[in-house]
């Protein structure tokens, strides 16, 4: 099981998150035209990658703050982690 | 009846507490502190089960964990529990076991012709001959590998016993508690670090309370007590015992299981049988020992051939002789002290020893002590059937290859030592790159993925004296980093016996003309021969020779297996044994209850039961419940004999015809409050938003990014930024975390907050004919009138004296309202309501109703909106804005979403108006055509309609546009039913929504 320092609450077990999927991926801006290639793209097609990912969590049982995940998908090596409006350097 | 193998004066049993027990329906007695394993061997008992494969007989050959034969099962009190290990069981008064894998007995085996067919059982036997033919398997071969095979018989019974889960955080986690644990805890815990010691077995201290060693002018077992109990009294410190850490997750987190009851006749009152422990270390101390490997021989399966160490342990610990006629082999100095004590309580032991002429400590005093000791010399093979009579030995080529003259020699028993192999699981689990070391032919723990450590003889360091100076300082430095403090500790002086070098020697070669078999793995009954057929047959991987002959597969995870295996592969192919590599170590370390790991999460434990302040009205009048997710929700309320159906049918007329009231408080609610509110809803529902006014309800569709439904509901603006949500019982949790998803990570520029109210509201849905008579006598201040609360209006009422809301909302297609007040007021509410009902007829409706109310009026609920369906499919399209954008908005232009004949919702009426059609059916053109039948829709709600009195359906149909007036066939091959339906429209009742509106 994961230990993961949430930004708000502190190091909490990965029971207390739910997963939220690829952080780097971000929502077209609303009422515009984008090809069906674009919206698939952000719907769909994931990089799925080994190794270094960003990812969305959310701490549903602690803050309920979704946070951002630095994590190795194939160490699950936790480098760090970020608040919702944090820049990731 | 006396313990013909117990010597006086040994041993650290009690003695004055006598225990009787049971094996194979035999009563024998044992003392307190005793195994079942100690117990049966005191009393002679060596064949105590049949091997997996060719059922031979099966003696003990070792002393705990490591043990691959003496699996048993065992009655307690009343239960029964399948593959425990006889070394590890401890004894109690009452106990009973019986040998596993035998039928009819361990003494008769029929299974033991496979034995004489060994021939036809090689590597690989399994997969080559039960493949073929492939009828045969479930008749044939199945019912015969099961009847045969297996470890014991897991109970059908429900299990009494209750099983706890802790949540643990410390500086320190250690785990064993031999010489490297008790220094390394000692010195952290002086530090002041929060540590727990874990032992597996009822006894602290490890090889300390069977060897011969001094620390500190105290015998090993002394002072491994005098520590243990200084622990014991420091706060900071938890010690346990009879803990086995099996697991090494990430993250640090270990995981424990405590066995609090198992060496009880019974469980205590309020006690658990088993606790697991999930425990987050900041480092971890792996001190788990060593184990002790064996020689490879002829026969080496035969009871009463052991470990020698396990023979000491039951001797120095249990005061139990495992022969009288010992016969040691040995290719270290391990051999000579299981001899020494043998000697030294008047027996007389013969050691062979594979190394011609080594010197040391050990040796001389054997040799003073005038034990008989036979260099280059090895055992080819034991002798006896079901129990060792005599020992076939040769002297042995320097070269390893080539045997003497053979001889036989009488003994009871061949205790075997092969050096030392590391108990590296843990540190394996954990992900550190385990590396071979050449010195002692074993893996140690290398690279570290986590903070963990391994101490002692698990990092395959065999001296005391390193061992101790190693793991004082590691204690202390680990627990300094966390601390900061810095408690000096002296080191205690070591009186140990040096040893010489092992011999690199682990396999007696077969001698000219002899077949014996000679196994490597005792619990799957793999032999040398196995592992030469699969490399034969072209397996090259050790991870898939492991597979095809099972080597290593077994219970006991091959802990006395692996490293010969590897030995064995290796020299075949001549390769070096790390190049060979090696298989991966996986969690559990020992077989673990699959009650301790499901915890107290069982039967009503196993989820939350949520149950509405109005319960328990509800059970005082005869509800029935149904589990709606974690709720408990009554599904009808019986009246008399009345079953579910007739029930339900009089609850749903009683709406049409009455008023009825329905508990709703089950509905999510959330509360959304702040300036952008109307944008946030506008953005989320498919419909428009931003032009509702106070006191309106509006109905809302929210689709998922991928244009398929996720839920809907109606949502209330209370005041100029106040709007109350309602989402489906079942997806609450999720549009909670929907919402929160964007406001918190797509549009944080939105000012909303959002949070659950749904346990802080109850709710009754007060629907029927006569709802709004009833409703102006509950609110007699209130305008309720057609025109004071319109369809989708909204009020606050006083319901004497409690504030309420009051939605003009309907599900149920009558002139319906909800009515919501503070959940400590829900039972008044709903008694209030029942009383001013009564003249109006009221009655309370279940579930069961409300599904049929729904469906007849073609309204879709959580079996239309599975996951699976977009707005059009619904006949939601229309609340689908044209306008404005929503999340999953771009998504209802794919062309699968657009095509012309695109599922959608219709009602079905079976031509016989009788057969009600089983939710699930599916619905086809023609009953008769080949399969796979093409599908083009499938039942998704069934009701009895009691508008018309006949039954009616909801489906989603491909085309269902065009499809109303065809006659299709629903066909429900599970039900056995094929039912003759029309397609009609999904609004059966009341198709213009004249009735909510009047
Ligand atoms: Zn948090």
């Amino acid at each position: 099981m994961l230990y993961i320092n949430c930004p708000h609450c502190g190091m909490r077990s990965q029971n207390e998150f739910s997963y939220g999927g690829d952080a780097s991926v971000k929502r077209p801006e609303l009422n515009k035209e984008l090809s069906d290639q674009e919206w698939d793209n952000f719907v769909y097609n994931r990089k799925s990658l080994r190794g270094k990912h960003l990812e969305f969590w959310q701490h549903i049982s602690g803050c309920r703050q979704w946070i951002k995940v630095e994590r190795d998908t194939a160490t699950h090596e936790i480098f760090k982690t970020f608040k919702a409006d944090e820049e990731v350097a | 009846m006396t313990q013909a193998f117990r010597i006086e004066n040994v041993g650290l049993i009690n003695r004055d507490k006598k225990l009787s027990f049971k094996f194979n329906g035999k009563t024998y007695f044992g003392y307190e502190g005793d195994t079942l394993a100690s117990a049966l061997l005191a009393n002679g008992v060596h064949l105590v089960g049949r091997s997996f494969k060719y059922h031979r007989p099966r003696g003990f050959f070792g002393a705990g964990v490591d043990e691959p034969y003496a699996v048993v099962q065992l009655y307690r009190n009343g239960e029964t529990e399948p593959n425990i290990k006889a070394t590890e069981q401890e004894l109690f008064e009452g106990l009973e076991a019986k040998s596993v894998n035998c039928w009819p007995s361990v003494n008769f085996d029929i299974g033991a012709i496979n034995n004489f067919l060994k021939i036809f059982l090689p590597a690989g036997f399994y997969y080559k001959t039960f493949m073929w033919p492939k009828s045969f398997w479930y008749q044939i071969y199945e019912p015969f590998i099961r009847k045969a095979a297996g470890l014991g018989v897991a109970s059908t019974k429900h299990d009494k016993e209750r099983y706890e889960h802790k949540y643990e955080y410390s500086d320190l986690l250690i785990a064993g508690s031999g010489p490297s644990g008790l220094a390394s805890a000692y010195a952290a815990a002086k530090n002041g670090a929060k540590v727990i010691l874990a032992e597996d077995k009822p006894r602290f201290g490890g090889t300390l309370l069977t060897s011969d060693v001094n620390i500190g002018n105290q015998s090993g077992k002394d002072w491994a007590e005098g520590i243990i109990a200084e622990l014991k009294t420091m706060p900071n410190v938890v010690v346990k015992n009879r803990s086995q850490i099996f697991g090494y997750y990430d993250h640090n987190m270990l995981v424990m299981s405590e066995k609090v009851s198992d060496h009880l006749p019974s469980t205590k009152k309020y006690h658990p049988n088993k606790r697991l422990w999930y425990i987050r270390a900041k480092e971890v101390l792996i001190s788990s020992g060593s184990i002790e490997r064996p020689i490879v021989f002829g026969n080496n399966d035969t009871p009463g051939v052991m470990l020698s160490s396990a023979a000491k342990e039951y001797l120095k610990v249990y005061g139990v002789l495992v022969g009288r006629r010992p016969l040691v082999f040995t290719n270290n100095d391990s051999g000579y002290e299981t001899a020494i004590e043998f000697k030294k309580h008047g027996v007389d032991p013969v050691v062979l020893d594979s190394r011609k002429n080594p010197e040391s400590e050990i040796i001389d005093e054997a040799k003073n002590l005038g034990i008989n000791i036979k260099n280059s010399y090895v055992v080819v093979a034991a002798q006896g059937y079901k129990k060792v009579k005599s020992a076939d030995i040769a002297s042995i080529s320097e070269d390893k290859k080539q045997l003497g003259k053979m001889e036989n020699i009488l003994c009871d028993c061949i205790c075997v030592s092969g050096f030392w192999t590391p108990t590296i699981h843990l540190a394996s689990q954990s992900g550190n790159k385990i590396k071979f070391k050449e010195e002692i032919d074993a893996f140690v723990p290398g690279q570290s993925k986590q903070n963990e450590i391994t101490l002692g003889a698990a990092n395959g360091v065999f001296s005391l004296e390193e061992t101790l100076k190693n793991s004082f300082k590691a204690g202390s430095e680990l627990s300094k980093k966390i601390t900061e403090n810095d408690i000096e500790i002296a080191i205690p002086n070591v009186v140990e016996k040096k040893s010489s070098q092992h011999d690199k020697f682990w396999c007696v070669p077969l001698p000219k003309g002899k077949n014996y078999k000679r196994f490597l793995d005792f619990q799957n009954d793999v032999a040398v021969s196995d592992i030469e057929i699969a490399l034969r047959e072209g397996y090259r991987s050790i991870e898939h020779v492991k597979r095809y002959t099972t080597l290593g597969m077994a219970t006991d995870q091959g802990k006395t297996s692996n490293l010969n295996g590897l030995q064995l592969v290796s020299e075949i192919e001549n390769k070096v044994v790390p190049a060979v590599g090696h298989t991966t170590f996986r969690p559990p370390y020992t077989p673990v209850s699959i009650g301790a790991i499901v915890g107290r999460e069982v039967g009503k434990h196993s989820k939350p039961t949520r149950k509405s302040p109005m319960h328990s009205w509800h059970e005082k009048n005869n509800a029935v419940f149904v589990d709606a997710g974690v709720w408990l929700r009554p599904r009808y309320y019986k009246r008399g004999n009345e079953n579910l159906f007739e029930g339900s049918k009089r609850e749903a007329k009683n709406v049409r015809t009455n008023v009825g009231v329905c508990d709703v408080t089950t509905l999510g609610k959330i509360d959304i409050k702040g300036p952008d509110a109307a944008e946030l809803l506008n953005r989320v529902y498919t419909n428009a938003w931003l032009k509702l006014p106070i006191g309106k309800a509006r109905y809302g569709v929210m689709l998922r990014e991928d244009g398929i439904v996720m839920d809907d509901g109606t949502t209330t603006r209370i005041s100029e930024n106040h709007y109350h949500m309602t989402t489906t019982t079942a997806q609450a949790a999720n549009v909670l975390s929907h919402l929160e998803y964007y406001l918190q990570l797509v549009w944080p520029e939105l000012n909303v907050n959002v949070v659950s109210t749904t346990e802080q509201w109850a709710g009754a849905a007060i629907a029927g004919p006569k709802s709004r008579d009833l409703l102006q006598k509950l609110f007699p201040n209130s305008d309720v009138s057609n025109e004071g609360l319109p369809f989708m209006g909204y009020i606050e009422g006083d319901l004497f004296g409690v504030k309420a809301r009051i939605f003009r909302i309907s599900f149920s297609g009558e002139l319906a309202y909800e009515v919501n007040v503070e959940s400590d007021y829900g039972n008044f509410m709903w008694e209030k309501i029942m009383e001013v009902g009564e003249e109006f007829n009221i009655q309370p409706y279940g579930t069961e109703a409300l599904s049929t109310l729904r469906i007849e009026m073609g309204h879709v609920a959580g079996s239309e909106l599975d996951g699976r369906t977009i707005p059009y499919d619904n006949a939601l399209e229309g609340l689908v804005s044209k306008k404005k954008d929503f999340i999953g908005k771009r998504s209802l232009q794919r062309s699968a979403f657009t095509v012309e004949d695109r599922q959608r919702i219709v009602g079905v009426v079976p031509l016989d108006k009788q057969t009600s059609i089983p939710e699930g059916s599916h619905l086809v053109k023609d009953d008769k055509a080949p399969l796979p039948n093409p599908k083009l829709g499938h039942i998704s709600a069934s009701c009895w309609s009691v508008e018309y009195d006949n039954p009616f359906s909801l489906a989603i149909l491909k085309d269902g546009k065009n499809m109303i007036g065809q006659k299709l066939f629903a066909m429900s091959p599970l039900k056995n039913k094929v039912i003759p339906v029309e397609i009609v429209s999904s609004h059966y009742v009341d198709p213009k929504g004249e009735r909510v509106r009047s």
